[in-house]
């Protein structure tokens, strides 16, 4: 194994990643849910009543965060490597791996694991497991 | 008044997605890519995160209530079912081929990149085909 020094950035990752965990926070102690991306969004598709702004207000503070990261940054937009026809594959099965699996990236491996979650734990291991030898996969093999 | 707070907290959360640089789809690959060049990044944005988070939801286990009154709505299920595993895996393929999961996907979408529009869209619909498959199998005795 050998790391990529020029890319890792462990500082920025590490405040960036604190910034998710208060986020997580603040919506477990003032609003009582969790922060997990694919649960707020899918719950949009079985709407309850009383239920449904909370999950639009999230989702929409989660679309202008690069607007307000563009008042005070001016960072270049990262590049997607991907096509149109591996995005919309990998959409698809995002889409409906998360609604199955009940959760992805931030509602297993960040607030599941955080509350020492078994589900969470093994979700988060197998959805690790997949990416990696999905990546294996598509660098070393194909 | 709580939808303001839940659009502070996605604010936040999708700046710290930025900050992190888990909306790079080619930096999460570089994480993913255990064999090449590996770029161990994320393990710091997820040790960030569960530092804060641990914190926060071992208070909250111990209200019933948040600070505002409302209900604490923590999921309660212990089981480990092949629909979880399943769906995990098939969630990792999708993250794997993309470099996308969903929240860095719609932070990107709403940067106005027309490939996480894609992405988003092509999210979107699995999520809808999921609610469709569940009301069609929610009559059926053998549902698992």
């Amino acid at each position: 194994m050998t790391i990529d020094w020029t890319h890792f950035t462990p500082w920025a990752s590490l405040a960036g990643g604190m910034l998710i965990g208060v986020a997580a926070a603040m919506l477990l102690l003032l609003n009582g849910r969790i922060a997990g991306i694919s649960g707020i969004v899918g719950g949009l598709f079985r709407p309850i009543a009383g239920d449904v702004a909370w999950r639009v207000a999230f989702v929409a503070g989660l679309l202008v965060s690069p607007v307000a990261v563009a008042l005070f940054a001016r960072t270049p937009f990262p590049r997607i490597e991907a096509g149109f026809g591996t995005l919309l594959v990998a959409g698809l099965l995002v889409g409906l791996g998360t609604a199955y699996g009940s959760g992805c990236t931030s509602g297993h491996g960040v607030c599941g694991l955080s509350r020492l979650s078994p589900r969470s734990l093994v979700a988060t291991a197998a959805f690790m497991v997949a990416g990696v030898a999905t990546v294996f996969i598509m660098r070393h093999v194909a | 008044m709580n939808s303001a707070l839940a659009f502070a907290a996605g604010l936040v959360f999708g700046v710290g997605l930025i900050v992190s640089g888990m909306t790079d789809p080619g930096k999460v690959i570089g994480f993913l890519d255990v064999a090449g060049a590996w770029d161990p990044s994320l393990a710091f944005v997820m040790g960030g995160a569960i530092l804060v988070g641990f914190f926060a939801f071992a208070f909250a286990e111990r209200r019933a209530r948040t600070f505002l009154g409302a209900a604490l709505q923590l999921p309660g299920r212990r089981d480990i079912d092949a629909r979880l595993v399943g769906g995990a895996i098939v969630f990792g393929v999708g993250w794997g081929l993309a470099g996308f999961c969903p929240g860095p996907a719609l932070v990107s979408f709403g940067s106005g990149q027309d490939k996480a529009a894609v992405f988003v869209l092509a999210m979107l619909a699995g999520m809808a085909l999921f609610t469709v498959a569940e009301r069609y199998t929610a009559g059926r005795p053998d549902r698992s």
